[in-house]
């Protein structure tokens, strides 16, 4: 896999004053990593896929397929089906038929039984289903092998624990399934978000209709092998392809009981329009822009760390991505040169390199997006530094950037950019940085780093974001809830609480 | 920043806004000692980007180039009761030649002593470019008083030491007495003469990063040429987490004075695997000026046999019986 390298398009720009003063330190190449690529010679990808539904895999009623291409290499990795209306509504129908048929009448150790199968064989097929998603979506294989699976395994062994307890999730009342939930899941974290989606849902006795992003369709279409493998009966969970009109289809099916939508507040405000007075249930989990707050006495090498994991981890494309740095300005000069020697080691590169920390960003129109937002930080006075690093010459590539002398009200400060992009801000007490930290349409999380618990405490009561991480980032298990506050939708997945998206509660 | 009540360092967020350095450095004792303190340190945080790094896969030639450069770092190390001039010849001879197979490995940086056998190192070395260290100022608990622990140090420099090992008084740390920890640095520098100086913190004794890190501060400002985790007599000796915050330390202090101090994680380190690892955590905090023997090296007795195996693996695609490595 040798490409041509490139030098990064903006080169380094300086940053503020104080941070460029000599002695620098020099991450050179004087101890370069040989490529360390982990092996695809087994990976046996079909040239095409189409729709399962029922338990099988069918052609689509539509006839039509689309490509999805490795962002890395822009090289096609397969055709999947694209499903029309009349597909989706097999789809339905077929969650229907075992919904009333299977799943409903199932006790709750049973459906715990098939959970806990499909998690065992996740982690069983743990390297195959790293190596696709990082191939699909451009991640670093790092984090899909470390992180991706293993944590969408956990969700499976989670929820298969609760489903024959439910009783015990709510006390004093009976909870029951909603019927048919039809299930939209972002391209960030494809296979897990399909295991967040469908680990609940089924634990809590409803079957699935679910609709992978259509630049990521991989390893939600291995997940469906691997379920029908598991021999879940057949319409538990029915997985088809396609990209917004199919997700409209399915969100305006008249017989989907629940909707659960991750993905943009531009769609999810489309969706929740469309449902009203339809009185189907749905829970959003849509963008962010969430404050990292650094104050002065903060572990601050520690807090660069969180920093870096925030904004970089999966290039960015994380809703929960900490892309405000709101840093005490006595501490700014010192973290800023830090963060800066930070990002000149970080591995910018082919996804499959295990040495990778920064992959490919997942679609051309991602990238755009990302350039145009950068461009508009450039063009409101912004200072911009991008790691020192080659970006290869074919694919979707962004080097690690953040911008320093960002305003309150740029572009950049405000709108997701959804890339490796940290806006740096600087605030002077704590009461400036609650009311910048809140200071925006959204509210999915926050972090918070001081060496005193008690600040911790006081601004984690107070930031209007449904995740408050505590000197650290990024930060997941299968039992905290995860969801957000204002634009950043409503409902809660993952825990107890994320269970309540998934019944109906009698008394 | 808290920390500059005690050092009267200019307006924080400027220069050095951590008080590594320019502040505890050169100008001698600080007025207000006891008071001293210095940013913290997260241990789960830090320890988590440590292991981090042991994430890096190291292939080809970039494995043979790091396992050399190891050898080169190491201060092959015997300090036992039971040490004889026959032992201490024969790890010289090790030192010198490492591998009696590949004349383009080593040689090691040093041999590390007891005061009483540096002279027959000195003799064994003799026309070679290993260096001496040897251990002094009571090693390994340096709880004797301080002119007897200034003339262990004389006299190691004076029976031909090019390094000297120090310990510090970790009871004086603990206890708050940073003012002794200061002085008895500053003065084992001067006894040191034109010996390069090597702190031992004893981080197992230290316990928390917290401490470890002003005990850095402390011995790079008192005169450390490098500062070194451990004497190999506590468990736990060096970790990568304990030395990633020491050089994160010695990273402040470059930022601040543009002075390179050296790091020596000692005691534990016992796989090539691990020693790649240690090698990651430098060029990745530091840069590649600390990837040399001047700035780092490795108090190790049995790291260097693995290290050899791996190469000779490398070498020739097969892994070698234990016995085809000579044991010093």
């Amino acid at each position: 896999m040798s490409r041509e390298i490139t030098k990064s398009p903006k080169g380094i720009a300086a940053a503020s004053a104080g941070a460029s003063q000599a002695p620098a330190l020099d991450f050179g190449r004087a101890w370069d990593y040989a490529p360390a690529l982990e092996g695809v010679s087994h990976i046996k990808l079909q040239p095409r896929y189409g729709l399962f539904i029922g338990g099988a895999f069918r052609a689509p009623r539509s006839d039509k397929y689309f490509a999805t291409v490795n962002p890395s290499n822009e090289q096609v990795l397969s055709e999947v089906a694209e499903a029309n209306a009349a597909d989706v509504d097999d789809a339905v129908r077929a969650a229907r038929l075992a919904y009333e048929k299977y799943w409903s009448k199932m006790r709750g150790a049973e459906r715990a039984k098939y959970l806990f199968r499909i998690a065992r064989a996740l982690q069983e097929k743990a390297r195959d289903f790293a190596i696709v998603e990082t191939m699909d979506g451009g991640k670093p294989i790092k984090e899909s092998r470390d992180f991706d699976v293993p944590m969408a395994a956990a969700h499976f062994f989670y929820h298969a624990g609760w489903a024959d307890k439910l009783d015990y999730a709510f006390q004093g009342r009976r909870a029951r399934p909603l019927g048919v939930a039809g299930q939209i899941i972002p391209w960030n974290f494809p296979l897990l978000m399909a295991a967040w989606k469908i680990a609940p849902a089924l634990a809590c006795g409803n079957t699935v209709v679910l609709k992978p992003a259509e630049t990521t369709p991989l390893t939600a279409l291995l997940l469906a092998q691997l379920i029908e493998e598991a021999e879940l009966p057949p319409g538990v969970v029915n997985i088809i392809t396609g990209a917004g009109e199919t997700g409209a289809a399915l969100v305006n099916h008249a017989d989907v009981n629940k909707i659960a939508f991750t993905g943009s507040t531009e769609v999810g405000k489309r969706i929740q329009a469309s449902l009203a007075g339809t009185g189907k249930r749905l829970t959003l989990e849509l963008g962010g822009k969430a404050a990292n707050v650094v104050f002065a006495d903060a572990p601050m090498d520690q807090a660069v760390e969180g920093i870096i994991n925030g904004i970089y981890f999966n290039q960015g494309h994380v809703c929960c991505a900490g892309s405000r740095l709101l840093v005490e300005e006595s501490a700014h000069d010192t973290l800023v040169r830090r963060l800066r020697d930070r990002i000149a080691t970080m591995r910018v590169g082919d996804p499959l390199d295990k040495n990778t920390d920064v992959g490919a960003i997942n679609s051309k129109m991602q990238l755009d997006r990302i350039r145009e937002l950068v461009d508009a930080g450039e063009r409101e006075g912004a200072t911009r530094y991008s790691a020192p690093c080659a970006l290869p010459s074919k694919g979707y590539w962004f080097a690690p950037t953040f911008f320093t002398g960002v305003a309150q009200s740029s572009r950049i400060a405000r709108e997701e950019i959804f890339g490796p992009v940290l806006s740096v801000l600087t605030f002077r007490t704590p009461d400036e940085a609650l009311e910048k930290a809140n200071n925006t349409m959204y509210g999915l999380s926050a972090g918070v780093w001081t060496d005193k618990g008690a600040k911790i405490f006081w601004m984690a009561e107070r930031l209007k974001a449904g995740v408050v991480w505590g000197n650290t980032f990024n930060k997941f298990d299968p039992s905290s809830p995860f969801g957000g506050y204002k634009e950043s939708g409503f409902g809660r997945e993952g825990g107890r609480q994320g269970l309540a998206a998934y019944v109906e509660l009698d008394g | 920043m808290s920390t500059h009540a005690t050092n009267g360092n200019g307006p924080a967020g400027t220069a050095a806004p951590y008080s590594v350095g320019p502040s505890l450095g050169g100008g001698g004792r600080p007025a207000l000692f006891p008071l001293f303190t210095s940013p913290p340190v997260d241990q789960v945080a830090v320890e988590e980007r440590a292991a981090s790094l042991a994430k890096r896969s190291l292939k080809k030639a970039s494995k043979v180039w790091g396992l050399k450069l190891a050898i080169s770092m190491m201060d092959l190390t015997t300090l036992e009761g039971k040490d004889t001039p026959g032992k201490v010849r024969g790890l010289c001879q090790k030192a010198r030649a490492p591998s009696d197979s590949d004349p383009s490995i080593g040689p090691c940086a040093a041999v590390c002593v007891y005061p009483n056998l540096v002279p027959t190192a000195r003799l064994a070395l003799a026309g070679s470019p290993v260096k001496i260290a040897s251990v002094a100022t009571a090693f390994p608990s340096g709880l004797s008083p301080l002119t007897v622990k200034l003339d262990d140090v004389r006299r190691a420099v004076e029976f031909g030491a090019d390094e000297i090992d120090m310990v510090i008084d970790r009871g004086a740390m603990l206890a708050g007495d940073y003012a002794k920890v200061f002085d008895e640095i500053a003065a084992t520098k001067e006894a040191s003469g034109a010996a390069h100086l090597k702190v031992i913190l004893e981080t197992g004794e230290l316990q928390t990063y917290d401490i470890v890190r002003k005990a850095s501060e402390l011995a790079i400002a008192a005169g450390a040429d490098f500062i070194k985790t451990s004497t190999g007599k506590v468990q736990p000796a060096a970790t990568p987490a304990v030395t990633l915050v020491m050089l994160e330390v010695i990273r402040d202090h470059y930022y601040a004075t543009g002075r390179k101090i050296g790091m020596k994680p000692a005691g534990g380190v016992r796989t090539a695997k691990q020693a790649l690892h240690y090698l990651v955590i430098v060029k990745e905090t530091l840069g590649d000026a600390w990837l040399t023997p001047d700035l780092f090296r490795f108090g190790a007795s049995a790291l260097l046999t693995d290290v050899l195996m791996q190469l000779e693996k490398e070498r020739t695609g097969l892994y070698q019986a234990a016995d085809d490595f000579s044991k010093d």
